[in-house]
């Protein structure tokens, strides 16, 4: 008789997820899923609300990236408003998104690998559950865990600077923003008090890379074969072919570094991109309308941004972004752990693009927002924490949103965090009569790479238990646990 | 004086969520109207991590949030540091576990208490329900009551 077995939900991923694994009598991995339960009434909601509210509002849609909604969703309202294509804004408007944006993408890297990814490094997926968090971390390397949070800090500061106010923030508005930076917030963040400054940022950045660096080293083969397994890659880059996150061209390689979208015009996304929807799943899987579902999936997030950037717009990145490439021979990287040495390396670009903003004197300029001829609809790109990340917007006469659109980044990465499922079970569970935590870690492990937003639940007290079940193959439970 | 802070977090675009939040903002009120520049005040959609380090420069800190357990109106606790995992998510941390990051990084220990209101709907609205408003001003004025014995005894 064949068994599922089920997580329920991954821990240290946002939202809800359950992980479903089917084995047969001989205990071998035969089909895995990764479910998840996304939200899917936002588009709904926003029809029948006036355009400019649309910013404000996105930030409802999750607390933990409520600024990558916020810019997306600003960027998509310049277009209607007539502030041009995505670089239409005045300098003072488009730096002081961009400082808005690196701040949010800084503290959500550093979130995810100091205090999410780090424990498994230190110790082990198969070490103690007990030291493999952040408690453990502190307990054996205390200053890369304080580390942690003061870049979080400094990332979190970046953002009630520019947005305004930590909660439903205002900074990007149709058109531009509704505040420049003054002298005194840039020296906040520019001459902080030690650690709260630009230049310790860069520095701890480094010292970050060099830990993840120094323990590949040692685990070369243990990092380079988990969950790796060939994809395209896609992102947006800068008309250039730099690494850019708040704007450029639509790019994606295969698995060989063959452009399969060469620059594409990403107001025009829907031409594409497909979302395939499957019974078992809340969640669409995006593919490139041209390759086909079966071969036209792909990646977004780090790894797939270094993936088809030709270079690193800022020189300490770009030296790291060399080395990394060089892994590999120039070819793109397929390895599920390596998202962590990208989004590192896209770390310290983040905190060079902040100090070099921060010494620009465009951001204490007075003339904040543009507008032209409006136009009924909007799409807006960036490159989100976790990948890339589309809105799309139609109005209609008595300027009311009509047609809402969002692709997000977890659900770009939503076929390949199912392969890294598989690969994981297939690698860690196989032949196994008994599932042990270090098991069942793997295969977090291997979703934690992507570093999923599983759309923001409401996160009331009382309700997050972890979940394990085993069903046979009727549906009858073998076993179950709850962890709380 | 004692350093005295009182943190609401909750997503105000959730319904109820939004408890926690508003609690604060009618604290915050309250206390610059009858002790101003006793009470500093703080709110955000979740606690992390760093807010382990904001709460080492205080002496006593009131955490406030929305609650969907089965309360009557408000309950009012305190925080022991513990590094259980209450909640799944990493991406969000539970009092306690700042408390104990608190503890554990930067040596302090604040006095910490937990305010939970009672909510009832969580979805993709603003605004509270009429039953969370009630408890909301049951919770508001018996913290203001604590506060108040509080700041005369400091």
């Amino acid at each position: 008789m064949s068994k599922k077995i089920t997580i329920e939900p991954v821990t240290r991923v946002e939202g809800h997820g359950k992980v479903t694994i089917q084995m047969d009598d001989n205990h071998q991995v035969i089909d895995s899923r990764l479910h998840i339960v996304e939200f899917r009434g936002f588009e709904r909601f926003v029809q029948g609300r006036p355009y400019w509210e649309a910013p404000v509002l996105v930030q409802r849609l999750c607390g933990i990236c409520p600024v990558s909604h916020h810019i997306a969703a600003a960027k998509a309202l310049d277009v209607i408003v007539g502030a041009g294509d995505g670089d239409g804004l005045t300098a003072v408007g488009e730096k002081m998104r961009r400082l808005m944006h690196y701040g949010q993408f800084f503290q959500s890297h550093v979130l995810h690998f100091f205090h999410l990814s780090s424990p498994d490094f230190l110790f082990g997926i198969d070490g103690d559950p007990a030291m493999r968090n952040i408690v453990g971390v502190a307990q054996v390397h205390k200053e890369l865990a304080v580390q942690g949070v003061m870049m979080r800090k400094f990332g979190q500061e970046v953002i009630r600077l520019t947005a305004g106010k930590k909660i439903h923030g205002t900074g990007a508005i149709p058109g531009g923003i509704n505040k420049n930076l003054s002298i005194a917030e840039r020296d906040e963040l520019l001459k902080g008090p030690d650690p709260l400054n630009a230049d310790k940022m860069i520095e701890w950045s480094l010292s970050a890379l060099e830990f993840f660096k120094n323990y590949h080293k040692q685990n070369h083969a243990k990092v380079d074969d988990f969950a790796s397994f060939p994809s395209n890659h896609l992102s947006m880059v800068r008309k250039d072919g730099a690494l850019d996150i708040y704007h450029g061209v639509l790019r994606a390689v295969d698995s060989e570094g063959n452009r399969i979208l060469d620059d594409v015009d990403y107001h025009e996304y829907y031409n594409y991109i497909e979302e395939e929807v499957k019974s078992w799943s809340y969640m669409k899987f995006p593919y490139l309308k041209h390759l086909g579902k079966e071969k036209g999936w792909y990646r977004v997030g780090p790894l797939a941004r270094l993936n088809t950037c030709d270079f690193i717009p800022s020189p300490l990145a770009q030296k790291e972004f060399e080395e990394y490439k060089a892994y590999t021979h120039g070819k793109p990287n397929n390895m599920s752990l390596h998202y962590h040495w990208a989004r590192l390396i896209e770390v310290l670009h983040a905190a060079e693009v902040i100090r070099d903003l921060l010494h620009d004197p465009d951001l204490q300029n007075e003339d904040l927002v543009v507008k032209g001829k409006k136009q009924k609809e909007g799409v807006g790109v960036i490159e989100a924490p976790r990948g890339t990340l589309f809105h799309h917007y139609k109005i209609d006469d008595n300027d009311l949103i009509t047609m809402a659109n969002l692709i997000v980044s977890t659900t770009n990465n939503n076929e390949p965090m199912n392969r890294a499922v598989e690969s994981t079970a297939r690698a860690f569970m196989n032949g196994q009569e008994t599932i042990t935590e270090p098991m069942m870690n793997a295969v977090e492990v291997a979703i934690r790479a992507y570093d999923p937003c599983l759309s923001c639940a409401t996160h009331a007290l009382g309700q997050m238990p972890l979940e394990m079940t085993i069903l046979g193959a009727s549906g009858r439970i073998l076993d179950h646990k709850m962890k709380d | 004086m004692k350093k005295i802070l009182v943190y609401g977090y909750g997503n105000p675009g959730r319904q109820d969520d939004g408890l926690g939040v508003s609690c604060v903002k009618m604290l915050k009120e309250w206390a610059e109207k009858n002790f101003p520049g006793t009470i500093d005040v703080d709110m955000n959609y979740q606690l992390n991590i760093e807010d382990a380090e904001k709460i080492s420069h205080y002496d006593k800190v009131i955490f406030a949030d929305a609650s969907c357990e089965n309360i009557h109106q408000f309950a009012y606790t305190t925080i022991k540091p513990s590094d259980a995992q209450l909640e799944f998510s990493m991406h969000a941390v539970a009092p306690a576990y700042v408390l104990y990051l608190c503890r554990s990084l930067f040596g302090k220990q604040p006095v910490s208490h937990l305010l939970h209101i009672r909510g009832y709907e969580w979805g993709m609205q603003e605004g509270l329900t009429e039953r969370a408003k009630e408890n909301l001003e049951v919770s508001f004025h018996a913290m203001t009551g604590l506060l108040t014995d509080y700041l005369s005894d400091n």
